[in-house]
This record gives structure tokens, sequence and C-alpha cells, in this order.
């Protein structure tokens, strides 16, 4: 679990064929550099990649592996 | 004579990016707004001349890329590949340019004739970005015209822009995205049985696009494809891959365009200064705050209510006074007393039923405006943020309870609101609910009921209690809809949080007026055919003119409304309504009230052959302590409370009415959706009731 104010590297999604494209096409690759930016429990995350804030279910915000 | 040259124009970009402002901004109030056939996403087009050429507009819908995971990406991809625009452009966020530019690469692969708009470049500058737009340019090989899409700035270039490259001389591409060797291998593999086995389609698309698109396991391409050749290399391919990379091939593929994107980037973008905070940042602290951003956002709902209905109410007004002075007029045409039916069709059915409907548009127009406003700020989805905890639990996402919330004003606008909702089975779950929302039409019957039945201490906690069934049942529904007709993975959440934005008064106008005009022009078809259609079953078939001589005119109506298809439809039903404590005569009122549900009250007291004038609930309170007395006096002595209580609940959750039916079918673009709400519904009421009533016979002894 990542914290508010953390920046960390995205490893791997798992989850689906068409969430992962999906995702992709919003700047979540391998690779591309996420800070969260609300990760207030039970709420949804808010996240920062590639200049844009993206918001993010719970349920999903769990499939996205970081290092 | 020189005849204008014509030259079509898509424009494609990511949401958020100012794609709307640009289309305004190029064709002004030029527009019209449809649908794209078969699917429900908004289709707009719009003209402008320039120069001598006259430019046709299309703006697609706002997509991240060109997949075929969502139907709004497959519209815009199919249209740039079918309908074959002179131009495209792709309108570019310049303040957050790597995402942006994700979809560039894919228009660029597409090998179409492509200008990049670089909005919201003002954005750009205060953040500190240098482009050098020239190299930037030759590396992505499209021009790029820097614009200021709210300022109107920008748009001269852009149009002289468009005009260049739609010269049919547009040649071959030197750069591409460039995949790395495997990947490349592949491609050249897939490209190779491609050109063999099907022409028609390399022809179409271009081979290397068709071998991408493959490879990333397009189901939409694949489907075209014939040979079973190609379709094994491509697995073979695949299989490939994924051994090497450990990842599918289309999440390689795209990081591999970001890779070409960050590449071209570096070169050409340089950041003079280091922005930590914007202000987005800082109004985003305040209104996504864990503990005020429900508040806040309760109180702006509250203000797009009391906007919606409170200041609806004048206008709305003035539009009752005119069809009533309307209604009169006509009326007058005829002799007094006339029993012309041309008249009573003109006067009740047409005017009656479509301006029953016209006065809401005030309301409607409001509401859109509000609604405008919220979304061009950039606050829409912060909306969604909020209640996303709560309506999380119950299977939707946050911004469901939007149009939900205006549901309570009136169940059309909310249903035309649900197009904020991008996914089809929470937008489709929320509309078939909408009408348990208990709107401004059936607070009238409620006025003319509980005061009949109920002591004054139990008046309010009574219309609570109705409210607050709508609102569990609406919640139950949701539950059973998403665990079975709409089942599926709660679709993933994903919402990009745009920055908040300035909100010019042009752009919120046109789309206020846009969503208007598309109310108006339904109750100028459906709704006028509907009300035409019941008109003449609540008119036909007459009496004999003996059998009303000697009666009062009050006596006249209702002899009338018994004879009538919908009065004996009223009696025809008496025994399937017994269980639930009605006679015919609130079957017929219920019947009636499929017009616009305030019309329960004037056919009931048409049945009890009291003056409708003096039956109507008016909102005054001391014209309905004396003219509302006789219809709720009979009521009483015909009923018990718990009969009352009964009819309310049914006209809660009881068939929607015409015009929330009609606009569910446009809504949902098909019959099957509006007459599953419509029995769904009314099969839900009478479930609901009988157990009331049975339950209440019971316990009352």
């Amino acid at each position: 679990m990542v914290r508010s104010g953390e920046t960390v590297k995205l490893a791997r999604i798992e989850a689906g064929r068409g969430l992962k494209s999906r995702l992709a096409s919003m700047g979540l690759v391998t690779d591309s550099e996420i800070t969260v930016v609300n990760n207030s429990h039970p709420g949804p995350f808010v996240i920062s990649v590639k200049d844009s804030k993206v918001m993010l279910g719970r349920g999903m915000a769990q499939k996205i592996m970081v290092m | 004579m020189d005849t204008a040259k014509k030259i079509t124009v898509a424009l494609a970009g990511n949401p958020n990016s100012g794609k709307t402002t640009i289309f305004n901004m190029l064709t002004g109030t030029h527009q019209h707004v449809g649908n794209y056939p078969g699917v429900t996403v908004e289709k707009k087009e719009g003209c402008c001349k320039y120069k001598n050429y006259e430019i046709t507009v299309a703006d697609l819908p706002g997509t991240y890329s060109l997949t075929a995971y969502s139907v709004e990406e497959l519209v815009a991809r199919n249209f740039i590949i079918e309908e074959q625009p002179d131009v495209v452009v792709d309108i570019v966020d310049s303040s957050n340019i790597e995402r942006n530019l994700y979809l560039a690469t894919q228009l660029i692969e597409l090998n179409v004739p492509l200008v990049l708009a670089f909005n919201m470049s003002d954005v750009a500058r205060q953040r500190g970005l240098l482009f050098d737009i020239e190299q930037l340019s030759r590396l992505l090989e499209a021009p790029i015209v820097p614009t200021v899409g709210n300022k109107g700035k920008g748009k001269t270039e852009l149009l002289d822009t468009i005009i260049e490259t739609a010269r049919p001389d547009a040649g071959q591409r030197t750069h591409r995205v460039s995949y790395g060797q495997e990947i490349e291998e592949e491609l050249a593999a897939i490209e190779a049985v491609i050109a063999e086995q099907e022409r028609k389609l390399a022809d179409k698309y271009g081979r290397r696009w068709l071998a991408v698109k493959l490879l990333e396991q397009d189901g939409d391409i694949a489907a075209k494809v014939h040979s079973q050749q190609v379709l094994d290399t491509v697995e073979t391919s695949s299989e490939h891959l994924r051994s090497i990379f450990g990842d599918e091939p289309e999440i390689v593929i795209a990081g591999r365009r970001y890779g070409f994107i960050s590449g071209a980037c570096q070169e050409t973008i340089r950041s003079t200064v280091e922005l930590r905070h914007s202000a987005s940042d800082m109004i985003d602290a305040l209104v996504t705050h864990r503990a005020l951003g429900l508040p806040i956002f309760l109180i702006l709902m509250y203000l797009v209510f009391f906007l919606t209905f409170k200041i609806g109410e004048y206008p709305m007004g003035w539009l009752e006074q005119f069809f009533g002075w309307l209604a009169g007029a006509v009326a007058n045409l005829w002799p007094a007393g006339s029993d012309s039916s041309l008249k009573s069709l003109l006067v009740d059915g047409v005017i009656g039923g479509v301006g029953g409907v016209l006065v809401f548009l005030p309301n409607i127009l409001l509401l859109f405006f509000a609604i405008a406003l919220l979304e061009d700020s950039g606050y829409m989805a912060r909306a969604a943020f909020i209640m996303d905890r709560i309506m999380h639990k119950i299977g939707l996402h946050g911004k469901s309870f939007i149009p939900m919330l205006i549901g309570f004003g009136c169940s059309v606008p909310a249903i035309m609101g649900t197009r904020i909702l991008e996914n089809r089975r929470n937008r489709f779950t929320t509309i078939m609910v909408i009408p348990l929302m208990s709107c401004g039409a059936r607070f009238t019957i409620y006025m003319l009921i509980v005061p009949a039945f109920f002591p004054a201490k139990w008046r309010g906690p009574v219309l609570w209690l109705v409210y607050l069934i709508g609102i569990v049942l609406a919640i139950i529904c949701i539950k059973v809809l998403r665990l079975t007709i709409f089942r599926g993975e709660t679709t993933p959440f994903v919402m990009e949080l745009p920055p908040y934005h300035r909100p010019t008064l042009k752009s919120v106008c046109i789309h206020m007026w846009q969503r208007g005009w598309m109310y108006l022009r339904k109750a100028g078809t459906i709704i006028l055919g509907i009300s035409i259609i019941l008109w003449a079953a609540m008119s036909y078939p007459k009496p004999s003119q003996g059998s009303l001589s000697g009666l009062n005119p009050e006596q006249v109506r209702r002899m009338r409304l018994e004879h009538s298809v919908i009065g004996r439809l009223g009696r025809g039903i008496e025994p399937a309504l017994r269980p639930l404590g009605f006679d015919w005569k609130i079957g017929t009122a219920l019947i009636g009230a499929t017009a616009a549900k305030e019309v329960f009250v004037s056919q009931l007291a048409i049945v009890y052959a009291v003056g409708s004038r003096e039956a109507e609930p008016v909102a005054s309170s001391d014209e309905a302590a004396t003219g509302g007395q006789t219809l709720r006096q009979k009521l009483r002595a015909n009923y018990t409370p718990l009969t009352g209580f009964c009819i309310m609940l049914f006209c809660l959750i009881a068939t929607p009415c015409a015009a929330t039916i009609a606009m569910t079918r446009q809504e949902t673009n098909s019959w099957r959706w509006a007459l599953f709400q419509f029995f769904g519904l009314t099969a839900l009421a009478y479930l609901v009731t009988l157990i009331v009533y049975q339950l209440g016979s019971v316990i009352a002894g």
C-alpha cells in the first residue's frame, strides 16, 4: 500500500485485457511514475501520472503493482 | 462562378482537452447534435465558411486511445476510417502533453492527414513549459498550431493549416513509432501474410496498422480478417512476444508508444519553472477534503436544485399562463358551449398534453445550465469522487448520484442527465430507477391525499415516509438489476480529474441549448403522439346525446369519462385492483395518470363529478383549504386512510409518465428498455401495494 504523497514506479497491472489497455491509454504503463495524491480509506484513490490526475476505484488500485 | 470547395474535418482528442471549445470556436452556433447510428454516443457536427472553403467539422467523442474496448473509441475510429475526413485535427492539452500525444501516435499510425492543435497553450506557458514547435512538428510529421480555445486564439492559423493539410498530396510518413526489434520482426511477419492473404483489407487500412491492431488483439479488426493463416500468424507472434516480455503484446506496444513520445518530448519541451502546487491542487485539497468534501458537495447540489426548481418556477408560471391563454384563444374560435371534437383535440389533447410537458422547459434549461457549469469547470469529476464511497456500496459509481437527485424534480431531465455516465450498464441501471425518485408532479397527488386522510401532525411524517420508500426501493432495484440483467464485473472506476477551468458563458449556453433543443424536439414528436392517443382514449366513444339530457356539466363530464375507453378500462381492471383496495374510479384515474402524474387529481375529480378547478390542490394554502375540500371529503367518505396511503404508494412506484417513457426510449435507443421500465415498475408497484394493503388490512382487523 502506498501512502499519500509518495511517488512510485509502476511495475505491473494484474487485470483483464480491456482494463489494462484502458489504463495504458491513460498513461499507466510499466515504468511510469505515479504519485499518490489522495489515499483516504475507504474512498477511491487519486493518483497523479504524466501530469494528470486520475481517480481509481480502490479495488482497481489494488491490482496495480508498484516497485 | 467559383463554387466553394468542401473540406471535412474530424476533431479528435482526449476528454477534457478542450475539444468542445475548439469545436465551438470553429463552428460558432452552426451545429447540430444527434446520435451515431445504433449507439447512444452523441454526434456533433457543424460547419464554417473560411476563405473560399466550406468546412464541415465533426466532433468525435473524447477518447484516450483508439482501441476497440469502448464504444466511443470505436465510433471515433470508424468515423476516421470509414468517412475518411480530409483532415483530422487532434486537440492536445498542451499542459499535459505526453498523455495527450498517445492518441496522436495512433492517428499517425492510421496515416491520416493530421493537424495537431496544442490547446490551452496559455496554461502551458503559465506552468513554464516551452515548446520547440518546429522540431516537435518534424518529429511527429504533423503541423502544430498553438491555440487557446476559450479565448478564440489561433482560429485563423488553425483554419489555414487545415486547408494546407487537406491538399491531396499528403505523402507517406517517414518516421513512425518503432516498437523495438522483437515486435518489429513479428509485425513484419504479419504484414507479409496480410499482403498475401488480405489484399482488400490492406488497401483500406494499411498493412502496418492492421498488423499492429491484430497484435494488440483488437477484436473489431480480427473479426474483419477472413484468412485463418493471418490469424494463426498473429497467434504465434503473440505467444512468442508473451514469452519474451511476460506481458500482453498490447501492453508492451503501449509502453513503446509512450517511449516514442517521451523521446520526442525530451528533445523539444523545456520546463522552466518547477510548479508543485497549482491552483487546481489547492481547490482539490478543499473540495475533496475528507470532512469538508461532502458538505461542499451537498451545498452545491442544493444550489443546483434551487436554481432548477425555484428560479424555474417563474418562467414556468409564465409558460403555464401562456398555454392557458392559448387554450382559451383556440377554444374561442368555436362558439361557446360548442361540442366540436376538433376543438377538444386541440385544446385538451394537443395544447394540454404538449403544453403540460413544455412548461418544464425552463427547469430543464436551467438544469442543463447548472450541469454544464459543473462539467466545464471540472467539478463534476470531484463530485463523483466524493459520492463514490456511498454509491459504491450499492453497485454504482459516484456520478450516478447527480441524475438521481435531479429525479426528485422531474424524471425527464434526470434521464437526460444520465448522459454524464459513460458506462452503459451504470447508465441504464440509473435510468431504470430514476422514476422511483418521487418527482414534482407526484407531489400534487400527495397534496390531495395526505390532508384528506391524515391528521395534521401525521402529515409531515407520512410524506417523508413516501419519499423514503422510493429511495429504499431504488436502492433495492439497483442491487437487483446489478445482480441480474446488468451484471458484470463492477466496472472499473477510472476517471480523470481534469484541472479546473473557468467555464465560458458561450460554451455553457451552447451546451444548455443543445440539450434543451433535443427535449423540445421530443415534445414535438413522441409526446405529442402519446398525448393525442390518451386524449382519444379519454374522449371516445361518446355517450349518446339522450343519456346526457338533464344532467349538470359535472355529471356530463363524468358520464363521458365513464363511457370512454379509459373509463371502461378502469372498470375492466377493477378486479385486479381490488386486492390493492382500489375501485374502478381510482383505476380510471391511474390510467389517466400515465399521461402525466398530476392528471390523477383531475381525473379523480371528474369521476367524483366535482368541478375540477375546485379539486386541484393548489399550492397556496387558503385556496386548498376552501376549494379542495369537496373532493377530499368525498375521498374520506369512500376510502380508508390505508387505501389513501396505498394510492400514494402506487403512484410513487408505478407507471412512469408518458414523457418519462419517451425519454427512456430515446436515451436507451430502444423501446425494449422503455417497456421494461414501464412494466417492471408497474409490477413492482402492484406487488408492494398488495403487500402493504393486505398486511395493513389484517393489522387494522
